[in-house]
């Protein structure tokens, strides 16, 4: 694993060369104008969960290592040096020191140290005063024990136990570091970091505006003058305002499958690139009311769901069926065909799975004349009503009657918590395409975005299994061995995951879209405008 | 008089006593607060986080104390801070209420514009192509939804000029506003204007069958002094009063046609404050409208006395 990394720190070092040597090539100048689709919660990363704050203000900071910018896919191999000018891991394999780089200073002038870096995750932590109003990815560095500092410019991670994917947490745009000397609070409105951006404006409803950071210290980054992204909430009139030149970029998977037809036909010399969201509809079922703590009425339910219906409909064939983890070709760990066939309601014939289906409820002493009543929750949002409108009609196949319960948006995770529903329509959005950040997150028992309150002893055991593994064949292994158990819990089953696309005119350059995640990618050092 | 002004005076403050009580419990019988909402946001559910925010915005006090907190600072000129962006509410509000206030005059004086004139023309030429065109115009106004039509615009201006007239930036100046205001004010000047416009027809055609007009013809005036001096004179008072209803209505219709247009003002805004269960942002707005509507009325009613001898309120 320490070679992995070497070669990935090594592999960063080549990529970061080849930019000072292509440099020349590129233009310096101008403001990438983009829309965005709403007025962000706060400008806090680490308080927020959702690409509407990732996008806008991921350029303003800086992580310790970051996905590359210039390569699509996020993996370990794609590790590159950001604030951390190189890293090692101890023979040990639970000390992780990364050396720093030297002269790098915050937007308001102040300089850079490792006790930054220490100050950052002692408060993801809750150790310091400093606190998060909210801090949804705790339950990331659960395996972290401390983080020390060697004078200003080294800094180790201290782990509990070895974790050989901890340095792709910390790769994540959800990983920034923040200043020691920065108010939690001020960093939700008046951001500072040490990214390639400065914080410049931030008006609800409006417009978001970052400006260059001249003191950056990667040399000769970025291109751009500035950022500025209008903030608008009619899709009907970002689309068309992008389609008139209004804006040189969409929002991140803004065009659906359905609109990128119109896309193309209106503006054929936009460049549109359709990718996985990593944001999967999945069904939550409160397994603790009656009748669905019957382990056979939930069996029942996973042989009704036909996937590749959602997708031919909702998706028009585009999207993909997996697991929790995104599926091939573009996940690192999605599971193969002979893999998937082993999950119940997955192959096989849909006719002949729901007979069984119908039977098992039979059993239990429902009917077509006697079924069983059920309502299916969901947002009021169009991507969570229309897939529960079709689960309904695949539900009557196994004589179960669903009403739709559209719940107000703001309400939908409290109502969740406090397991006021039977079953529901869900979404839910992965950073890392890793098991350690995806299956923790969402189905450890303390996390706190597991918020059906998921709790299996046999997952939890193989989750932490998966983590200290470093062979990727022998991990998969187990991380397939998770999603079968997850499948036949019935624990937010994975119905389809979709496909959309980003939008940008072709002299918008150096953008480069990551396939397996959409919350890395928004540094925008290496965007320049061919204008 | 002097006991009337008192008495009106006290039932003002009466009304805005009664409107601040009514907002402040709307606004919490709606399902939900401002920590779902952020908590929403991050995707997630911590009780503990949860109830720690609450205490920390006062959520947690009884609503009768949050009531007088609210109030007693207002009076005092703090009307608090956004929930949001943390920033003073009327920070937020003030410069918004312009952008509004002149997208709403100007849909006022287009709907006014055309719907009166051609409200005339259309019953002076009652039962021509001219009045059916007229009246075909005038049901499309009022069957298009504001935000359809303002689509339509933004479609064919996208198509036939290559531009889209929407705020996506600060105006230039005063006619590059005017010219940005225009558009939209006419989307939303156009359901009221056909309004106007049949109400004028009709009124007009009523009017028109006097026999006072009879007499105006048979004594020689033109046609215009007919139509103009005599009829419209008239006919207008119910116009006058559908003007005033529409005027109020037409925040309803510049919360769509700011969301269509993208025009940051206070419509728009108030709504998304509502979406966010911006309580500070929600009551301090409202309120502002409810000031300005009562002491208006206010004004108004002191003004008949003025302006109407005949009005004795003493009596």
């Amino acid at each position: 694993m320490k070679a992995v990394w070497l070669t990935a720190a090594a592999l960063g070092l080549a990529v970061g060369m080849g930019d000072v040597a292509t440099a020349f090539a590129q233009k310096s100048g101008g403001t990438l104008r983009i829309y965005h689709r709403d007025t962000p919660a706060s400008a806090s990363l680490h308080e927020e969960a959702t690409v509407s704050t990732q996008l806008p203000f991921m350029a303003i900071y800086n992580n310790l290592v970051i996905y590359d910018q210039q390569k699509k896919t996020n993996s370990l191999e794609t590790i590159v040096p950001d604030l951390a000018s190189s890293w090692s891991l101890d023979d040990t394999k639970t000390k992780l020191t990364f050396k720093l780089v030297d002269g790098v200073k915050w937007h308001d002038g102040k300089p850079f140290t490792s006790e930054d870096v220490k100050c950052t995750f002692e408060m993801l932590q809750g150790k310091s005063k400093n606190r998060l109003r909210k801090n949804p990815r705790a339950i990331w560095f659960r395996n972290l024990k401390e983080v020390t500092t060697k004078g200003p410019l080294e800094v180790t991670f201290n782990l509990e136990k070895p974790q050989g994917a901890f340095i792709a947490l910390l790769a994540s745009g959800y990983t920034p570091i923040y200043p020691c000397h920065v108010s939690a609070a001020d960093m939700r409105t008046k951001p500072v970091g040490t990214g390639p951006f400065k914080f410049a404006e931030f008006r609800g409803n409006e417009v978001i505006r970052l400006t260059k950071n001249p003191d950056y210290f990667k040399k000769g980054l970025p291109h751009l003058d500035g950022i500025e992204m209008r903030i608008i909430d009619n899709r009907s009139t970002r689309i068309l305002a992008f389609q008139a030149g209004e804006f040189d970029m969409t929002f991140s998977q803004d065009i659906t499958i359905p609109l990128l037809k119109d896309m193309v036909k209106q503006a054929p010399k936009a460049i549109c690139e359709t990718k996985p969201q990593y944001v999967h509809r999945n069904l939550i079922v409160n397994r603790e009311a009656a009748p669905f703590d019957n382990p056979k009425v939930r069996t029942a339910m996973a042989l009704a769901i036909e996937r590749k219906a959602f997708v031919d409909i909702l998706t028009e064939g585009k999207g993909d069926i997996g697991g929790a983890m995104l599926p091939l070709p573009e996940g690192g760990w999605g599971m193969p065909p002979e893999e998937l066939a082993k999950m119940t309601g997955y192959t096989g014939d849909v006719a002949k799975n729901r007979a069984e289906g119908r039977k098992i409820m039979e059993g239990l002493g429902y009917s077509a004349s006697n079924p069983l009543k059920v309502k299916i929750a969901t947002r009021n949002i169009a991507i969570y009503r229309d897939p529960a409108v079709i689960l309904i009609d695949q539900l009557k196949q196994i004589h179960m009657e669903g009403e739709l319960e559209v719940v107000d948006t703001p309400l939908w995770h409290a109502k969740v918590a406090r397991k006021d529903y039977q079953v529901g329509m869900n979404l839910t959005g992965v950073a890392v395409d890793d098991p350690d950040a995806n299956l923790v997150e969402n189905y450890a028992c303390k996390s706190e975005r597991n918020y059906t309150n998921y709790c299996n002893p046999e997952v939890e055991k193989l989750i932490e299994q998966q983590s200290t593994i470093s062979d990727v064949n022998e991990r998969k292994k187990v991380v397939w061995k998770i999603e079968q158990v997850l499948n036949d819990d019935l624990a937010r089953p994975v119905i389809y995951h979709d496909r959309a696309a980003t939008c940008w005119w072709p002299h918008v350059k150096g953008f480069v879209g990551h396939e397996n995640s959409i919350y890395n990618n928004w540094r925008f050092e290496y965007v320049w405008l061919d204008k | 008089m002097g006991a009337y002004m008192i008495r009106r005076f006290l039932l003002m403050i009466l009304t805005l006593f009664g409107m601040s009580v009514l907002i402040f419990v709307m606004l919490r019988i709606v399902p939900g607060n401002i920590v779902d909402i952020l908590f929403d946001s991050a995707g997630m559910v911590n009780p503990d986080d949860k109830k720690r925010l609450e205490e920390e915005l006062g959520l947690d006090k009884p609503i009768v104390q949050q009531y007088v907190t609210w109030i007693t600072s207002m009076m005092k000129g703090d009307f608090g801070y956004s929930y949001v962006s943390e920033k003073p509410a009327l920070d937020e509000i003030l410069p918004r209420i312009p952008v509004t206030a002149k997208l709403a005059a100007l849909a006022l004086f287009f709907s006014v514009l055309f719907g009166v004139p051609l409200g005339v023309i259309s019953a002076v030429r009652q039962n021509t192509s001219l009045d059916y065109f007229l009246r075909v115009v005038s049901l499309s106004g009022l069957s298009l939804p504001s935000f359809w039509l303002g689509l339509l615009i933004l479609m064919a201006f996208v198509q036939y000029t290559g531009w889209i007239p929407i705020y996506s930036d600060q105006p230039r100046g005063f006619w590059h506003e005017l010219w940005l205001l225009s558009i939209p004010a006419a989307a939303v000047g156009f359901r009221a204007s056909a309004l106007i416009m049949r109400l004028t027809r009709s009124s007009m055609l009523e009017v028109l069958r006097q026999d006072y007009i009879r007499t105006a013809r048979a004594k020689g005036a033109t046609k215009q002094s007919v139509n103009y001096d005599h009829a419209l004179r008239n006919a207008v008072l119910p116009v006058v009063t559908i003007i005033g209803i529409e005027a109020a209505f037409l925040i309803g219709g510049l919360i769509v046609t700011e969301t269509v247009f993208n025009i940051p003002g206070v419509a728009r805004f108030l709504v998304e404050a509502i979406r966010w269960r911006d309580y500070p942002i929600v009551q301090s707005l409202v309120m502002l409208i409810a000031v300005v509507t009562v002491v208006v009325n206010f004004l108004v009613d002191m003004a008949y006395v003025v302006l109407d001898p005949r009005i004795k309120y003493e009596s």
